[in-house]
């Protein structure tokens, strides 16, 4: 099966300070990606690389075989109409209110079907949790959590064939960690979504992903099934797995690969 | 010798820095308006720049108008009671007004206003990425964010001028005749008969000109700011610094080679 989404070598550097040194990774069809990696090894940018948001200087993205990489703005945009992205600092439009924030891609920002739009955008806020009040609110006005589900509603509500999500649970409490590894995963499993989830929650690791990826020095360097963390064969992904207490989700303790 | 040097640099760096800007605010502008030729349209986003330039910006500006026109007239007056030219006051208030004080401090008020508040709302949302996510979200910046911008100031701009225009005159009307021995129907008539059609129309083009100048000044320093808050406040500064440079040396240029005849 080829994979939905194929990056092939993509490079990346600012300044000539080199961040993604050749990423090869593979997004199927149907499945729940995770990609963890220490602070600063490039996780957001190798996203902000496959929407387009950031030029590559090298390599290959192809969406269903087609390439993208130096691709005309009609056939990204064409490619990011079947994106969605929640983006780490939530990125919320702070001159619209909530609800307006949830249905933007809906109406690609236009305001019009004011009824029909609110409504919507209040069983979304439902999914994530929030009450139909915080719809007239503005996102200055959210607390941090609740401003990442808004924009976590947001990035789904136009029901996206691939999604990425960027620490969608950093400043959640546990329970509502809980909720939206949840919905991330209904978002695979019930629609049919490609996931790509960049955490550094081991627990979410475990509740979502099908796989798992390692970006280190600007590569891949290990990818597996989550069964397989436990005993990856790879230093760094060990000491990932093992900077973490161990909790009730591990299926086993953790080994010495 | 070499403090000389350095001096002479930094005093280039200034029209070498703005060059480089106006070639690159030309394509920002041909890109904008390229975009927006093809639908989805922003007209509530559009209305609501107008509303903000245009409405917001009338008391500053008609203050402005006020001060100035009385003030001209009473130098126009102390000038021309030299010659004793008296008589000529209201017409060169008029025509001092229309061609060339009301679009040139109108543009400078509304650019202090909102090429300041356009660069410091587009600058704000490229550093949390709000730019980005826009983009994400199946939405143009070009045609979301600037468009509406630069076409609401366009028209936006020549609207205020004409307001600006008579409340100026009203301020040369308001001297001439509490302090200066004018008769009211004296002034008017003087101001009506010297008026020209051709004033008008350079002072309104001039207007819309200064208008598109200082939103795309705002546009064009938003989209290049970087740097979280720091850079949000020199874009900012950018901003009103290139839209006054660039208005004033518009308004040069259309008085000299346009309407110079
Ligand atoms: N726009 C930019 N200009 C210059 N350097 C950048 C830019 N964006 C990212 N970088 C650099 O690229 C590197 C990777 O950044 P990135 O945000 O992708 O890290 P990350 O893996 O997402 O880290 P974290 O887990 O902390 O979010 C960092 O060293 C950062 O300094
Ligand atoms: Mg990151």
């Amino acid at each position: 099966m080829t994979a939905r989404l194929q990056v092939r070598g993509l490079r990346k550097s600012f300044a000539g300070r080199p961040v993604l040194a050749g990423v090869d990774l593979d997004l199927h069809a149907r499945e729940s990606l995770v990609v963890i990696g220490a602070s600063g090894t490039g996780k957001s940018v190798l996203v902000k690389c496959l929407l387009g948001l950031l030029v590559p200087e090298g390599g290959s993205i192809r969406l269903d075989g087609q390439e993208l990489v130096g691709a005309d703005r009609r056939t990204w945009e064409a490619a990011r109409a079947r994106m969605g992205m929640l983006f780490q600092g939530g990125a919320l439009f702070d001159s619209l209110p909530v609800w307006r924030n949830v249905t933007f891609a809906l109406t690609a920002g236009r305001r019009i079907e004011t009824r029909a739009m609110r409504a919507r955008a209040i069983a979304e806020l439902a999914r994530v949790g929030l009450e139909p009040q915080v719809a007239d609110l503005r996102p200055a006005e959210l607390s941090g959590g609740m401003q990442k589900r808004v924009a976590l509603a947001r990035a789904i509500a136009a029901r996206p064939e691939i999604l990425f999500f960027d620490e969608p649970t950093t400043g959640l409490d546990p329970i509502l960690a809980d909720a939206i590894d949840r919905l991330i995963l209904d978002q695979v499993r019930a629609l049919g979504a490609s996931a790509l989830t960049i955490t550094h929650d081991l627990d979410s690791v475990r509740r979502i992903a099908d796989r798992v990826a390692m970006l280190a020095e600007g590569r891949v360097v290990w990818t597996g099934t989550v069964a397989a963390l436990d005993a990856p064969g790879h230093s760094l992904v060990e000491q990932f797995v093992r900077a973490r207490p161990v909790t009730r989700h591990d299926p086993s303790p953790v080994q010495r690969g | 010798m070499t403090p000389l040097v350095t001096l002479l640099a930094a005093i280039g760096r200034g029209p070498l820095t703005l060059l480089a800007d106006v070639g690159r605010m030309a394509t920002l502008a041909a890109t904008a308006l390229g975009r927006a030729a093809r639908p989805p349209w922003y007209l509530v986003q559009f209305l609501e720049q107008m509303l903000l330039m245009g409405w917001l910006s009338l008391p500053v500006v008609g203050l402005t108008a006020l001060f100035t026109g009385a003030a001209l007239a009473q130098q126009i007056w102390v000038g021309g009671s030299r010659f004793n030219a008296e008589s000529t006051l209201p017409a060169i208030t008029v025509i001092g007004i229309v061609r060339e004080l009301g679009p040139v401090l109108a543009g400078l008020m509304v650019a202090g206003r909102c090429a300041s508040a356009i660069a410091a709302e587009i600058a704000t949302m490229k550093v949390t990425e709000q730019l980005d996510a826009l983009v994400t979200l199946r939405t143009d910046p070009y045609r979301y964010l600037l468009a509406p911008r630069l076409l609401a100031a366009t028209l936006t701009l020549p609207l205020l001028v004409a307001v600006a225009n008579v409340i100026g005159v009203l301020g040369g009307f308001l001297v001439a005749t509490t302090r200066l021995d004018f008769s009211a129907a004296a002034y008017l008539s003087g101001t009506a008969r010297y008026l020209e059609w051709e004033d008008v129309r350079s002072s309104l083009i001039k207007a819309a000109v200064f208008g598109f100048i200082l939103a795309l000044a705002g546009c064009h320093h938003g989209l290049r700011a970087s740097g979280g808050a720091a850079g949000v406040g020199r874009a900012t500064t950018d901003a009103v610094v290139t839209a006054f440079v660039l208005i004033l040396l518009a308004n040069l240029v259309i008085t000299v080679a346009v309407f110079g005849r």
